[in-house]
């Protein structure tokens, strides 16, 4: 029944959204802040009995035996975790309806909001989702839209320059050494291989072309994904390969394929080689931050609500982002011990300068999300059809 | 059947026959009855799971995309197809695909006829059978664990640069030859087994005649043993083709930064834009049925 009534909302939101793409563009006129029309999901009031179960889709590494049974014991709710590996994998799962929970990033969150699959959440229900979580991951467009929130923070990371030590001596401060012809290193560069890796371009474009007027590197009109897309191409000549499994990153730069490209600080960890080295360059770059968000449909929505909290807490959401390798979202940790303390420094999870430059993943959508309402930006799919031409 | 097996009997006996095997009787009575029995299943299998499933993904290639939510909206476009056809870099893809898909099937049949040939008439029994183990070995392996160790192979650092060093030479690296060479290196015991078998079945002597009227080996190979293997090598063919035609993973692990082929266009976009990769996924179908027709015509599938 509940579903049904769900299949209905959501209905309903996509041909409002099908309106609304004919009527006016609905972003708020003078205060730049988007509006969006997202399906009126209703938002759980009280917390009853657990249930005995939830089910997570997460990404590997969140949900781990380590602390998922102690919530068992403490709960009485069972873990069930799926691992997905990409973001687009994660939408089309959480629509399934089959599951309770999600831990979504910035590229999959925005519509699944505006897809109704996720709903609202209730923070007086998540004690622990409070003042500790970090400046820099409260507020987020896509988890606060329409003054609602709809994702507990998880942690976050920026994609990082990654080089050779033995062949790149000095520490680049550029991103050019990836992106220009004229690169010392051409033939031996890497870059991720997923259509969201065009933000990535957008950064730099923004840095050394200014004319183009790129605000948001998820924003992009005609001319501007276009000019992306000419740098992605120039890319291509001297990219020895593209990486979309974190595996074959690691042995391409262990095997010497390549010496310099994009990065997470995971794999560079999980490398084990002294010769990596990882740095944020001057133009900044593209990154992800990651929040659970609970399902519209979810039939175990009390063990979810007490997962997010009990993964929000200093501790487990510190144990989380340890076991990732990313920043924590909640900077209590921080303060727990020296081992949090130098993890915190190394992935500078208080350090909001630091990831001031790093732009979280988004969806791009035709909805130019820096504001503008005299164009009409690029979506994602005009970004899938663009990235195939860049591999040609 | 048991009816058709019972002995006709006296008279008074046959009803008694009958009633004890009714089943059997209305089977022999009814001779649709035996084919419905018979297909019932196999035909479930495959309309219900196999063609109707397939039939749901292509129907969508017709459909439109919510650009924001990536939700398919039934109805009816042709959109999705031009875009397929009109885009240079989506026909360059779909080009190389055939071209890889052809080279690693030239490529099998070229190491598949000397070795056959090796096996069926030179080699002694105990290697043989060592050979034949040697080639349906790897298919015990996972798919994904043959490609990781053609990848270390072929890494920069990796075995073939290390092996070549002393001569001078260097690998191709992640590359389309790679690519060629990994699938080819998959593929091959599909190719190896039927040629093999159909060289076994070549009658010694032929060889021996062929060698009386003074034909040297290599006319031999090609005017006695490449006809009588025809048709094993296009039934190979069809096996090393389609499955070439139809792979991305070796693409994206060891095909380096321009071997883009159908299947990483298709894989790119059947989640954010299942339309388009169902449009796009007409084509290895049409390259297969093509290539399948082209097989009929030889007679080589009836033999297979």
């Amino acid at each position: 029944m509940r579903k049904k009534l769900m299949a209905i909302s959501a209905t309903a939101a996509v041909s409002a959204l099908i309106l609304a793409g004919c009527a006016a563009p609905a972003a708020e006129e003078g205060s730049g802040e988007l509006v969006f029309d997202v399906p009126d999901v209703p938002m759980l009031e009280e917390l009853g009995e657990p249930e005995g179960q939830v089910d997570i889709i997460a990404w590997s590494g969140f949900v781990e035996p380590a602390w998922a049974d102690t919530f068992t014991e403490e709960t009485g709710c069972v873990v069930n975790r799926r691992v997905a590996g990409t973001s687009d994998e994660m939408v089309q799962l959480m629509r399934t309806g089959d599951y309770d929970l999600v831990s979504a990033s910035g590229d999959a969150s925005l519509r699944l909001i505006v897809g109704g699959d996720v709903a609202p959440i209730n923070r007086d229900l998540i004690p622990n989702f409070g003042d500790d979580i970090v400046p820099g991951m409260q507020g987020q467009l896509y988890d606060t839209i329409n003054g609602k929130v709809y994702g507990v923070p998880i942690g976050r990371g920026a994609n990082i320059l990654q080089y050779n030590t033995e062949v790149v001596t000095e520490t680049p401060t550029s991103w050019d050494i990836v992106w220009e012809a004229d690169s010392p290193y051409a033939g031996q560069i890497t870059a991720y291989d997923a259509p969201i890796y065009i933000a990535d371009a957008a950064v730099y474009l923004m840095y050394h072309q200014p004319e183009l007027g790129i605000q948001n590197p998820y924003a992009l009109d005609e001319t501007q994904l276009a000019a992306a897309v000419d740098l992605l191409k120039q890319q291509n000549e001297i990219v020895a390969e593209y990486w979309a499994d974190p595996v074959a990153q690691i042995t391409s730069f262990v095997g010497g394929t390549t010496v310099a490209g994009t990065s997470w600080e995971i794999l560079r960890k999980l490398a084990a080689d002294d010769r990596m080295q990882g740095t944020l360059p001057q133009e900044g770059s593209t990154g992800w931050s990651d929040a659970w968000m609970i399902s519209s449909q979810s039939d175990s929505p009390n063990c979810a609500y007490l997962w997010m909290d009990y993964t929000s807490s200093a501790e487990v959401n510190g144990a989380i982002a340890m076991n990732f390798g990313m920043a924590p979202a909640n900077a209590a940790f921080c303060e727990l011990n020296d081992e949090a303390a130098a993890h915190c420094e190394e992935f500078n999870a208080l350090n909001e300068d630091y990831f001031e430059n790093v732009w979280y993943w988004t969806t791009p959508i035709e909805q130019c999300l820096d504001g503008r309402t005299e164009v009409r930006c690029t979506s994602f799919q005009d970004w899938t059809n663009a990235w195939a031409t860049v591999k040609g | 059947m048991t009816a058709i097996a019972t002995p006709p009997t006296a008279s008074s006996s046959a009803p008694a026959a009958a009633k004890s095997k009714p089943l059997s009787t209305l089977l022999y009575r009814h001779r649709w009855l035996r084919l419905v029995g018979l297909l019932s299943l196999p035909l479930t299998w495959l309309v219900g799971l196999y063609i109707v499933s397939l039939a749901l993904l292509l129907v969508t290639a017709f459909w439109f995309i919510d650009p924001f939510t990536s939700k398919v909206i039934p109805g009816f476009t042709l959109e999705n197809f031009a875009l397929v056809f009109s885009e240079p870099a989506y026909v360059t893809t779909a080009l190389r695909t055939l071209g890889i898909a052809l080279a690693v099937t030239l490529l099998s049949a070229a190491f598949a006829i000397p070795l056959g040939i090796f096996m069926a008439k030179l080699a002694s029994p105990w290697l043989r059978a060592v050979l034949a183990v040697a080639i349906t070995l790897p298919l015990w392996a996972g798919y994904l664990v043959k490609i990781l160790a053609m990848r270390i192979t072929f890494t920069e650092e990796g075995f073939f640069n290390w092996v070549m060093a002393p001569f001078g030479i260097t690998g191709p690296g992640f590359s389309l030859l790679t690519v060629v060479l990994t699938l080819t290196y998959l593929w091959f015991p599909y190719m190896a087994l039927p040629v093999y078998t159909a060289i076994r079945q070549i009658p010694v002597n032929l060889f021996d005649a062929s060698a009386d009227m003074g034909a040297r080996g290599f006319t031999t190979i090609r005017t006695v043993v490449l006809p009588l293997l025809w048709p094993a090598l296009l039934a190979g063919s069809v096996f090393t083709f389609s499955l070439s035609l139809g792979d991305y993973i070796v693409a994206r692990f060891v095909g380096g930064a321009n071997a883009q082929m159908i299947g990483s266009i298709i894989a790119s976009n059947i989640n954010l834009n299942p339309p388009v990769a169902a449009a796009f996924s007409v084509i290895p179908i049409a390259f297969v049925v093509i290539y399948l027709v082209v097989t009929r015509r030889t007679g080589a599938l009836e033999r297979m």
